[in-house]
């Protein structure tokens, strides 16, 4: 057959082979077999449970779920505590073998412990799901409902999408990161720019990229409004992996053909500035210096897209030896206990403390508007995903959304800052 | 039978309030909103760890206060681009089953919010030129025709033949059924569990 010589895109292969075809066309809708189904305590057990019940049925494949305790922990009043023990108590009737309890956000979480491998097919029972994408995997997020259908058939329909390559040349200047990237692509098209297509990420800039990076590129494809953000997986990936305790890593074939169809857009990486995003959108994004010097009363480094490892440790690379602003309160969680061990480790945290900044739990935390204390009236720079009207909590509150360098920098000043003023050459790095 | 010419109208009136005091008007309210409606207005984190119930009497809060008070079994949304962009919460979608809201058209929708409106059998109409409609017009929607039609315009006369019609995108034949059936959970229900004969 001709059509199955086409050039295929990374989506299509992914998707053609979790619905057992030769090679599928964007717009097809297809039935996909699941690999993996993730899903947490909010969107997970306290209303897939009494759905599961009224159907009677059982899980299709337990080994292919993971449940992630992550927003309602640590409990802070009777409904959260409730949330948390229907989860805990399902896990355990249900004697479900993956469960991480208290270990951090899931989708930093489930890629640590060697759940995603390039190749498969998953979903998530969370918008930001996504982050799977950065090893080649086609993960997307699916409400409570659709999720029930999962658990109960192992099946999943797909409109084959078309593929929006993001090709970035160049390199990154030193302070600027994945998360300048991204906003300024959501700046550009916007929250729905991704057309809920699949956005693929290439191109030197790309490659050169650490996977806590590329994770934020896949994570805030979300906020470009794609079903999927994707990037072939390379030699990184494969090691990242293996030490996550992943199996069987295959790469090769996870990468779209050179002339497969699709929308391509180019991008300098090495003339990026660091980015802003003004309340109330992501989309709101524009060069940091380019706005007025707007002071900020609360500092909050979190969420799954902006408290990696990576993360931290470009944190501590502008706090290190300073203290931030008296004027500023900075917050500090951990995307997950392994992230929280390892800076630890490195001497990372205790930089951050001695700076000035408070340690809070590994968890979705203020992100979701789930805990924490965001004052009202207040102006908060966090490296969140989100910004939207009363996400974290009051309606008042002025949420700006950066890089954690830029959060950073804006905590050591008092003001919203551009990194650049306050790092060094990149010279420094190594030696910090 | 092509049942896509029943009157949907039926099928979404399973929100907790009646249709009480009905207008002698023809066609629907409308809550017309702008563009980009997130699924935190439609769904506030602070109620989130509630049930659906609570969820709704906040939806819409930050932007239209009196939504949740005033909104009426059989009312439709009308909105700009991007309605329901953010998160994968369908309890965005399912807060305005409950309060009876009876589609949503808007131009365009988040990806997520889509697939989640259906499975909790939200009916959603893509219409390229929604944002014609006004406040306080009336409309109907026929979705064999794939058409909204203004029936009543904003300063409350019936314009009968002359009611403008705006083109809808077709919505999948299995989406259709779902909203139908009341969403993707009758559907497994009826799939797991068949009717038993007498």
């Amino acid at each position: 057959m001709t059509t199955n010589a086409k050039p295929q895109t990374l989506a299509q292969k992914l998707i053609a082979r979790a619905s057992g075809r030769p090679a599928v066309a964007p717009g097809e809708i297809v039935t996909c077999q699941v690999d993996l189904a993730m899903f947490h305590d909010s969107s997970g057990p306290r209303r897939l449970k009494p759905m599961l019940a009224e159907l009677g049925a059982e899980i299709w494949d337990k080994r292919k779920v993971v449940l992630v305790i992550d927003h309602y922990v640590p409990e802070v009043d009777e409904e959260s505590r409730r949330i948390v023990r229907i989860a805990r108590d399902w896990a355990r009737e249900q004697q479900l073998p993956h469960v991480y309890d208290g270990q951090g956000i899931c989708h930093v979480v489930v890629p640590q412990h060697g759940h995603i491998r390039p190749g498969m097919f998953c979903v998530g029972g969370d918008s930001h799901s996504l982050t799977g994408g950065a090893f080649g995997s086609y993960m997307f997020g699916i409400g409570t409902t659709e999720m029930l259908g999962v658990l109960v058939t192992g099946e999943l329909w797909v409109r084959v999408p078309q593929t929006i390559f993001m090709r970035w040349s160049g390199r990154l200047a030193y302070g600027v990161t994945a998360k300048d990237m991204m906003l300024s692509m959501i700046g550009r098209y916007g929250m729905n720019g991704g057309h809920y297509q699949a956005v693929e990420f290439c191109g030197e800039a790309v490659s050169a990229l650490s996977m806590n990076e590329r994770m934020t590129l896949a994570n805030m494809s979300a906020e470009l409004g794609a079903q999927v953000g994707l990037i072939a997986p390379d030699d990184e990936t494969r090691s990242w992996l293996w030490q996550a305790g992943a199996q069987d890593i295959e790469v090769e074939p996870w990468h779209s053909d050179e002339d497969a169809a699709g929308i391509r857009h180019n991008f300098d990486a090495s003339t990026l500035a660091p980015q802003i995003a003004l309340p109330h959108s992501p989309a709101h994004a524009r060069d940091v210096d380019d706005i007025e010097p707007t002071p900020v009363q609360l500092a909050y480094i979190g969420a799954c897209t902006g408290a990696k490892l990576d993360d931290l440790r470009a944190a501590a690379r502008v706090l290190a030896g300073y203290h931030v602003d008296k004027r500023v309160r900075l917050l500090v969680a951990p995307a997950s206990v392994r992230d929280r061990e390892a800076a630890e480790r490195e001497g990372i945290l205790r930089r951050l403390q001695e700076a000035g900044a408070e340690l809070l739990p590994s968890a979705c935390g203020m992100c979701a508007g789930y805990g924490g204390t965001v004052p009202e009236n207040s102006t908060v720079i966090a490296s969140i995903a989100r910004n939207f009207k009363g996400r974290m909590g009051p309606t008042s509150a002025q949420v700006f959304l950066a890089s954690p360098y830029t959060v950073a920098a804006s905590a050591l000043r008092g003001r919203i800052t551009d990194p650049r003023e306050v790092l060094w050459d990149g010279e420094s790095e190594g030696a910090r | 039978m092509d049942s896509a010419a029943t009157p949907i109208s039926g099928l979404l009136q399973r929100g907790r309030r009646t249709q009480a005091a009905a207008t002698q008007q023809p066609g629907r309210r409308v809550w017309r909103l702008g563009a980009d409606v997130d699924t935190d207005t439609l769904a506030p984190g602070a109620w989130m760890k509630y049930s659906v119930e609570v969820i709704a009497q906040h939806c819409l809060e930050s932007s239209l206060p009196q939504f949740a008070l005033d909104v009426r079994a059989g009312d439709v949304i009308v909105a700009g681009p991007n309605f329901g962009i953010g998160s994968s919460r369908e309890q965005a979608a399912s807060a305005l089953v409950h309060l009876g809201i009876a589609a949503v058209i808007a131009p365009s929708f988040g990806g997520l919010f889509f697939r989640n409106a259906f499975n909790v059998g939200l009916l959603l109409l893509t219409c390229r030129d929604a944002e014609a409609i006004a406040a306080n017009e009336r409309i109907e929607f026929d979705l064999q025709q794939g058409q909204v039609r203004c029936v009543v315009d904003a300063a409350g006369r019936e314009l009968g033949d002359r009611a403008p019609q705006l083109a809808c995108e077709p919505i999948a034949e299995f989406l259709l059924d779902m909203v139908r059936a009341g969403g993707l959970l009758p559907q497994l229900k009826h799939r797991l569990q068949p009717p038993t004969r007498l």
